[in-house]
């Protein structure tokens, strides 16, 4: 029976979609509208739907719609990290959106449609659910990632996305289809009480999988669905569009890619590890154990000799998934924990990261190049400040939250005894530190060359950028109440 | 929490003091030069009258922690500011905050671009070096000495000479390496001590009851030694030291000369020496070898040095070696002269830059070939640089004797040949010095541009005269100052005798019984 508690349960994806489509007939019935009355529309739209969210924060776990959507701590935190990903990706447009072939209705209601589906693969209870919001999320990006419609790259952003994301989402359902046929069901509740039973605490020691009755379908299908999470997060080795679709997407929509998308990815594949309870066996454990090593190692080697900051942003956003999945890998409470906290020092500091190149370029063309930030430091100082903020939360130097974010899911990581995983993570610091420390370098140590006619940021830009410091210094310095939250939220997890 | 010592929370007031004044600077205009560099002097100078009262109000014949302030910070980690000041933090608190005033009036000229960003670098520098001196939470600790790394390198990359990139960057990064693996060794020790006693915690004063197991010891040992070795620096860790020290502004050689290499000095004593006693005594003759080969391998390389600046860098390899060998000698004499001897390299070395800077400012050369017969044209300058170069050798009546005099008999009473080969690095001293000295300072004043040298100014005098006076006071009457450190190192060295003693028990809590550790352990040499 569906009853008015389940679209209670909804209510934030539902107020995004209806907010999306009144962006869309808005932009239709007003073409003319200031694009700062659309925006502030759509802000007012996500404080709602943030408010609808945290409503469920302190209820009791529910599920709604037969099953398909579960309503937890953990879906709550990761909707409220969406939309904040999602509102602050917005504030940053406001400046490319000059340019004139944008248009902006159409853009708003993307990204809206794309939280939406971040929102249900965080709060999806059943497999089918989680590859709706999953699409939802994914053709909504692939038109953003393209949205510069006349500019080459754009294009072959856009179009790089779209194929290997097809095929991606191919490995998925077939995966999806495969646990399907030997679990009896696509529900993740429904896996988890199966293996649950196969575990008796007698024999613990016994294979989770080994009950189920087509055990190597299980397993073929398992394979190819971390396989299709694989692609979305960008884990080595399937990594390899993420450069080109960040360098031809706008850059708020890459901000919003490496932020957002990869938030709930991670949300959705936590869902599956946790319900499949694979983290526990020795097999899985290392097979995750060298995808983190080479996510994180290959992310950076390769971002050491990046001279377009784009690029450098999107391989420096390979190497944080590999951090992040060393708090999967510790599959505990610490673990888990970290990697909320990771994920939402991430998408403060990585946007505003993203920001500031946003900020400064008038067109996409502009500040690609890190040579084009010589100097920085004497022309734009507070643009320099707030990159240099950003560099050293992203290499994770205190006090700033990259630095908490990082020993949160590695003292995860060191509780469960992976302390060489941790080493080689640490190591692997050490050698971001040489390119987040070379823009730096380039900002303040360098000394500016031509002249360049100052631009007067959008105020929403600056607030934006605004919001993102306080979030990495505040994460950073004073992460007590947070920490009790996403403690709370791993529980429920478990 | 059980003894606060006032109402006053003094130790948080030195530590965020310094960034009080640096929000401050922040709201000025940047065209206000003068306004601002007046701000960050009143500032610091405020801070070093506040530090008076931990000093005279520390009471030497405690042991315990004082000053002692502990809040609540990252509950679901157990992680608190917790901060205290024993005898061994004690002086390094009064340096720093001595030196400061000393520094913005010594750099009132020299920095002329963006002299409010270095203003405001430098105060938000002394809240993290105040910072490592203080806490007594391991996670606290990390967080100041990693942060603390930041506006130094912007000191060293922005306001440096023709090669300030690479060795910020070099210093940066040497550094970090270091720290990293710290890191993952405080993960450790409170996952282990965690699994031990059933508690977490990040608190130095619940962990260093833990005893260790043998080999865990050596690997946190490492972990940890790494870092303060690359930071004291100890030979084979030194190269970024010449680097840093030759590129960064006066202000800044003077500050990482005086308080960040001591960083690593003090690291050795508030965390390797206590947790892990048996490892130290077992890698005991690994560092007092690799302190003589830094005292002697300093003093060679300085002897040739054609710059003045990279001689006192130089120098300053060989005085952390004096400073390593008396703290790795487990001795009360070896310890206490360590202790004061990082004071005194701090101020005679400090000293050493700022004259260094003061006669750079005035010819623009470092090098000594380009002097000579200076002491007939600017004798107060002569008269300072000459206390300050002995100070700088040893010479009894100032205070590099009373350090050097006690490290070396510490090392006696344990090992003499390392005794015999550390005095060689005395009399290597007094060759480098004193010819450098002879060389700049006498001879013929035979050039041009040497002629027109004008004498210190008046501000440059009250920048060093405080130096001068505390250089002569600790070598006339050291005594209250060993007094400040006599109980802690005394301390110190009965725990880690006495836990040593016990290493091979299953891990457990061991808190040092001093009734019985006294008579285990007689005191040596007294």
């Amino acid at each position: 029976m569906i009853t008015l508690q389940d679209f209670y349960l909804l209510s934030p994806e539902i107020t995004l979609t209806v907010l999306g489509f009144v962006v869309l007939i808005l932009g239709l019935i007003f073409p003319r509208m200031f694009r700062e009355t659309l925006a502030a529309i759509v802000l007012i739209g996500f404080a709602v739907a943030l408010l609808f969210s945290t409503q469920h924060w302190a209820a009791p776990p529910a599920t709604a719609f037969y099953g398909m959507i579960s309503v937890d701590k953990f879906a709550v935190g990761f909707q409220c990290l969406f939309i904040i990903s999602a509102a602050l990706t917005l504030m940053l447009s406001m400046n490319s959106l000059e340019e004139k072939y944008l248009l902006y209705s159409e853009y708003f209601a993307l990204i809206i449609f794309a939280t939406v589906g971040m929102m249900l693969m965080a709060s999806s209870a059943h497999l089918l659910t989680l590859f709706l919001g999953l699409e939802t999320l994914s053709v909504s990006l692939y038109i953003l990632a393209g949205f510069r419609r006349t500019d080459p790259k754009a294009l072959e952003s856009s179009f790089k996305y779209f194929l290997l994301g097809a095929f991606a989402s191919g490995f998925l359902l077939y995966g999806i289809a495969l646990i399907y046929g030997s679990v009896g069901s696509a529900s993740l509740t429904a896996l988890a009480e199966k293996i649950g039973q196969s575990v008796t605490p007698s024999s613990s020691q016994i294979s989770s999988s080994t009950i189920l009755t087509n055990q190597s379908i299980f397993i073929t299908g398992l394979v190819l669905m971390v396989i299709g999470f694989g692609f979305k997060i960008a884990l080595a080795p399937f990594h390899t569009w993420a450069p080109d679709v960040y360098q031809g997407a706008p850059t708020p929509i890459a901000a919003f890619m490496a932020t957002g998308s990869k938030a709930a990815g991670f949300a959705a594949l936590l869902r599956l590890l946790l319900a499949s309870n694979i983290m526990t066996e020795v097999i899985w454990q290392q097979i995750f154990w060298i995808i983190a090593v080479a996510t994180m190692t290959i992310g950076n080697i390769i971002a050491l000799r990046q001279d377009n900051i784009k690029r450098m942003l999107a391989y420096s956003s390979i190497a944080h998934a590999g951090y992040i999945l060393a708090g999967a890998i510790a599959n505990n409470e610490t673990g888990y924990a970290g990697i909320i906290f990771y994920l939402l020092s991430y998408t403060f500091m990585n946007v505003g990261a993203f920001g500031v190149v946003a900020l400064l370029a008038k067109s996409e063309k502009e500040y690609v190049n890190i040579s084009e930030y010589r100097g920085l430091a004497y022309r734009r100082p507070f643009a320099a400040i707030a990159m240099a903020i950003f560099m050293f939360s992203l290499s994770g130097i205190p006090p700033t939250a990259g630095f908490l974010a990082k020993f949160y899911v590695f003292s995860g990581a060191v509780q469960a005894g992976y302390i060489w995983l941790v080493i080689l993570g640490v190591i692997n610091s050490m050698i971001s530190l040489y390119y987040y420390l070379g823009i730096i370098v380039v900002m303040f140590m360098q000394d500016p060359e031509g002249e360049r006619a100052p631009i007067t940021p959008l105020p929403a830009v600056s607030i934006a950028l605004a919001i993102a410091i306080f979030g990495t210094l505040n994460l950073g310095l004073f992460p007590g109440q947070w920490m009790d939250k996403f403690q709370a939220l791993a529980r429920s997890l478990m | 929490m059980a003894d606060l010592n006032q109402d006053f929370p003094l130790l948080s007031f030195l530590i965020l003091a310094p960034t009080a004044g640096a929000i401050i600077l922040s709201l000025i205009p940047a065209d206000r030069a003068k306004l601002l560099r007046a701000i960050a002097l009143v500032v610091s100078t405020i801070i070093f009258l506040f530090s008076l009262p931990l000093y005279f109000g520390f009471n030497q014949s405690r042991t315990a922690f004082q000053f002692e302030e502990k809040y609540e910070w990252i509950p679901a980690f157990q992680a608190t500011y917790h901060v205290g000041v024993d005898g061994l933090s004690l002086l390094m608190i009064l340096l720093t905050a001595f030196l400061m005033p000393l520094i913005f009036l010594a750099s009132w000229h020299d920095i002329k671009k963006s002299v409010k960003g270095y203003l405001i670098s430098m105060l938000l520098l002394e809240t993290g070096m105040m910072g490592v001196f203080a806490s007594l939470d391991l996670l606290l600790f990390y967080i100041f000495w990693e942060a603390m790394l930041i506006p130094m390198y912007f000191i060293i990359g922005v306001w440096g000479g023709p090669r300030r990139i690479y060795a910020a960057l070099k210093f940066f990064i040497y550094t970090m390496v270091g720290s990293l693996l710290m890191l993952v060794a405080i993960l450790f020790i409170y996952f282990y001590y965690g699994k031990v006693t059933g508690t977490l915690t990040f608190d130095l004063v619940q962990i260093r009851d833990l005893l260790f197991p043998a080999n865990y010891q050596i690997w946190l040992f490492l972990a940890f030694g790494l870092s303060f070795a690359i930071k004291v620096p100890m030979f084979p860790f030194h190269t970024w030291l010449p680097d840093a020290h030759v590129e960064a502004p006066t202000a800044g050689s003077v500050i990482l000369a005086a308080v960040l290499l001591k960083m690593g000095t003090y690291g050795f004593i508030r965390f390797c020496l206590p947790l892990f006693p048996n490892a130290a005594m077992q890698f005991t003759p690994l560092i007092s070898i690799l302190a003589i080969i830094g005292i002697i391998y300093g003093a060679w390389v300085s002897m040739v040095q054609p710059d003045i600046k990279k001689l006192v860098a130089y120098s300053s390899v060989s005085h952390l070696g004096f400073v390593m060998l008396g703290i790795f000698t487990l001795t009360h004499q070896g310890l206490q002269g360590g202790l004061l001897q990082m004071v005194n390299h701090g101020l005679s070395t400090g000293a050493l830059f700022l004259i260094v800077g003061m006669i750079y400012e005035r010819r623009h050369t470092r090098m000594i070939a380009d002097y000579g017969g200076l002491a007939k044209q600017i004798p107060i300058f002569t008269t300072i640089f000459m206390i300050v170069t002995l100070s700088s050798i040893g010479l009894p009546g100032l205070n590099g004797f009373v350090g050097e005099f006690l490290v070396l008999t510490g090392t006696f009473l344990t090992n003499r040949w390392y005794a015999v080969l550390a005095t060689t690095g005395v009399i290597f001293a007094a060759v480098y010095m004193l010819l450098m000295f002879q060389r700049v300072m006498f001879g013929k004043l035979d050039k041009e541009e040497n002629q027109k040298l004008t004498d210190l100014s008046l501000r440059e005098i009250i920048v060093l005269a405080p130096v001068v006076v505390m250089i002569i006071l600790i070598g006339v009457w050291p005594q209250p100052f060993l007094n400040k450190m006599e109980k802690s190192v005394d301390h110190l060295i009965r725990t880690v005798r006495y836990r040593a003693e016990r290493v091979n028990q299953a891990p457990s809590l061991a808190p040092v019984d001093l009734a019985e550790s006294k008579k285990i352990m007689p005191p040596i040499g007294q």
